[in-house]
């Protein structure tokens, strides 16, 4: 025998105990994807999913070429689209702020009772998507943009809040402390302080929660809440294909549009 | 403006927000049920088929790893997967396989594609390119050098982004229920209909309560995992 | 042992990083490649195992042009090559011996090295480097635990796991205090001596190559300046590789390095 044979043979890259547990971990998570898999698919009906090629088929031969002639009729409602969501940020955003403000450990006025408030506002907001915030609207104020602009405000609260009290938390400490050290009220500190601090951030959530809402709004009619999606709905209802085709370029356009411009504007302030 | 009708719906609104407040979970139980069960094994299903299906695309569309044919292809997918909201693919694939989860199901898979595939490229074209070098100039194969160099950099981030993802696809199984994809955001537009805001109510709260539950779940996991 | 023959890189910028270089490096020699940063050295080693593509000329690997290779057959030359980075680059997030093992990657299928089965040899050859290199305690850490001498002996090991022919050395001891260094250049020169190993480092510290290297080979904006051995490289050659002012402020440098570490030693003393 050399020396060297009393090195080992035998590695092991896991102990064990630890190839165990991964075998064990994997093996639930393929179970309860096999099970899940057959509770979902308990009621479906096979027979239309062997049809599907055939269905896609049919609908993709309808929907050439796109209706061109449409064009026209849906500038209006692209308007309004556009429309919900300026108006639905601004709105969204005006009642962030001091939502995020109460939620931001460093700024909040009472720790025990209006932060955790604030905090639940912001989840429920985040929550629950503006389709469905815009079908509660619909049925409680009627069908139009108004429901449209409320929706995308309520559900821009959550977003904009979340982002912006996290902003304030990041704040640098030794500039507030500065400002405290002047003698200035809680209001000074906040507005000299604070404020400047997350005024880039501020606008840059802004923009981009607004270029989401563009997205957003434009569907927001399938239920009723205005914009270009009343159009999409209506096409659909009627079968008109050609326009739906028509429809979905224009929105793809909008929405191609509106990342382009907020990339552009983040990318100024930033 | 036609503020007659607000003022109509003012009374439904105070409705609206008594049913919030006093949530009637009992008397819509079984449909609630079901959409919750539809919901949840829709948002793990897909979240477990897109993220198999998003590893190979995101490696393609990784441009220090792929060919230039295959990145563009692979980039495309992505942007299509990207640039289609959830609820006009839902509109489009019930329409092909009919109403209920299984066309929610293929909705979310294919939204979290888009997702999961573009962060996991970008964030394999940010590795420390100095470590696949070292694994590139022992010989190995391109396999090896993905198991080895690329795996071990970005997996944290991948099981991260996929515990992200389960959570946004079970907030969006709430809305493509309200075009006929199944789960809860179909009981909800039931409940919406019928004006049981007192149901709606309680679904409303049941949704915020999930979502509350798997932001935490999820981000302890990620710590833990970490 | 390794021919090169007027190799040549160009960028696609433009920029040329090596024209007409000659060299050969016999078996068992210790070559420093020396020169300003820009100079082409990286490039040079990087040329050799073709992690940048040689844009002119011949390597010569015994009897086999690199250059000319393809894919498949370059990847079964590499492994005959074994290479040791600045900075390491090791895999951080995997263990050490893991790291050591994937100098195996060449010789193995790819169902081995996914999981993890190497053959008992490569196994027992990957424990006896770790314990050349004074790791053999540290197999099962992650390679982020270990501290950067550490890291870099684990680098050693990758590299010989290979069982090469030739090491590409890329400035071993850039992020290396003095003392880490001097042991690093030690390790590497006597397991070259023990193996009759050839290897052409990289190197920007001129006296660390003077001390170790048996031939050094001066370049200059990608052409061979000075070849020969290192008692030759008086200070004209030095200013003809570095042109003067870098020489001289480099050696002001290394002055006070040298300073600081005498003093060092001397507090260490007095502590003992």
């Amino acid at each position: 025998m050399t020396e060297i044979t009393h090195y080992s043979q035998v590695w092991a890259h896991r102990t064990p105990r630890k190839r165990l547990f991964m075998w064990l971990g994997w093996l639930a998570l393929v179970a309860l994807f096999v099970w899940c898999w057959q509770v979902m698919t308990e009621n479906t009906i096979w027979a239309f999913v062997a049809d599907a090629p055939r269905q896609a088929a049919d609908i993709g031969g309808r929907m050439m070429p796109p209706r061109l002639s449409y064009l026209p009729e849906l500038m209006v409602p692209l308007w309004d689209t556009i429309n919900i969501a300026t108006l639905g940020t601004l709105g969204g955003v005006i009642m962030a702020v001091p939502v995020a403000f109460m939620a931001a450990r460093n700024t909040t006025p009472s720790q025990h009772i209006l932060r955790p408030i604030a905090l639940f506002i912001i989840v429920a907001s985040r929550s629950i998507n503006s389709l469905i915030w815009a079908l509660l609207l619909v049925a409680i104020i009627g069908p139009g943009i108004l429901a449209g602009i409320v929706a995308i405000a309520l559900r821009s609260i959550g977003f904009v809040g979340k982002l912006l009290y996290e902003a304030i938390e990041e704040t640098d400490a030794r500039q507030i402390e500065a400002v405290q050290a002047t003698g200035a009220s809680p209001a000074q500190v906040v507005s000299y302080g604070i404020v400047p601090q997350v005024m880039p951030a501020f606008w840059g959530i802004s923009v981009f929660r607004w270029d989401i809402n563009i997205r957003e709004s434009t569907i927001l009619g399938l239920v009723g809440a205005g914009g270009i999606g009343l159009k999409l709905q209506a096409s659909l209802n009627v079968l008109a294909w050609p326009q739906v085709t028509m429809i979905l370029i224009l929105i793809l356009g909008t929405v191609v549009l509106s990342e382009w411009v907020s990339a552009r504007v983040r990318h100024a302030i930033i | 403006m036609d503020w007659a009708r607000v003022a109509a719906g003012l009374e439904r609104g105070q409705r609206f927000v008594m049913g919030f407040l006093s949530p009637d979970f009992a008397s819509r139980w079984t449909d609630i049920r079901q959409g919750l069960i539809e919901s949840l094994t829709m948002t793990l299903t897909s979240t477990v088929v897109g993220v198999l299906i998003s590893v190979p695309i995101g490696i393609g569309a990784a441009r220090n790893l792929a060919p230039r044919a295959v990145y563009y292809l692979c980039r495309g997918i992505i942007a299509v997967s990207r640039a289609l909201q959830e609820i006009i693919i839902a509109i489009f694939l019930v329409a092909m396989f009919g109403f209920g989860p299984f066309a929610g199901f293929l909705t979310l898979s294919f939204a979290t594609i888009g997702f999961i595939a573009k962060l996991l490229a970008d964030d394999i074209e940010e590795i420390e390119e100095a470590q696949a070098e070292a694994i590139r100039a022992t010989g190995a194969s391109w396999g090896q050098l993905v198991n080895y160099a690329i795996q071990p950099q970005v997996m944290p981030r991948l099981i991260g982004l996929s515990l992200y993802r389960l959570d946004i696809n079970f907030r969006e199984s709430a809305v493509i229920g309200i075009v006929g994809a199944g789960g809860i955001g179909a009981t909800l537009n039931t409940a919406i209909d019928r004006y049981e805001y007192d149901s709606a109510g309680a679904i409303l709260l049941i949704i915020i309560g999930i979502v509350m539950v798997a932001e935490y779940g999820s981000s302890y996991l990620r710590k833990f995992l970490q | 042992m390794l021919h090169l023959k007027g190799l040549g890189k160009t960028y696609k910028t433009g920029d040329v990083a090596l024209s007409d270089v000659t060299l050969e490096v016999p078996k068992g020699q210790i070559m420093g490649l020396i020169g300003p940063s820009g100079a082409g050295k990286s490039t040079l080693i990087r040329c050799i195992n073709r992690l940048v593509e040689p844009t002119a000329g011949a390597v010569m690997l015994g009897d086999v042009d690199l250059a000319s290779l393809g894919k498949r057959e370059l990847r079964r030359q590499r492994r005959r090559i074994g290479m040791i980075f600045q900075e390491y680059a090791l895999v951080e997030r995997l263990t050490v011996m893991e790291n050591v093992l994937s100098g195996r990657l060449g010789y193995v299928p790819f169902w081995r090295s996914f999981l993890r089965r190497y053959p008992p040899q490569d196994i027992q050859n990957a424990y006896r480097l770790l314990d050349r290199v004074g790791l053999m305690e540290h197999a099962d850490k992650r390679a982020d635990a270990l501290s950067g001498g550490q890291r870099q002996r684990v680098g050693i090991a990758r590299a010989l796991a290979q069982e090469p022919e030739l090491l590409l050395v890329d400035e071993p001891t850039a992020s290396l205090d003095p003392k880490t260094s001097r042991q690093i250049m030690r390790l590497l020169t006597e397991i070259c001596a023990e193996r009759g190993l050839p290897a052409i480092v990289n190197i920007h510290d001129v006296p660390l190559a003077q001390q170790f290297m048996q031939r050094i080979v001066g370049l200059r904006a990608g052409r061979v300046v000075f070849d020969g051995p290192p008692e030759d490289l008086t200070e004209a050659a030095l200013t003809e590789i570095y042109g003067a002012e870098d020489w001289h402020a480099m050696r002001a440098g290394d002055a006070e390095q040298a300073e600081a570490e005498a003093e060092a030693r001397a507090r260490m003393e007095a502590l003992a």
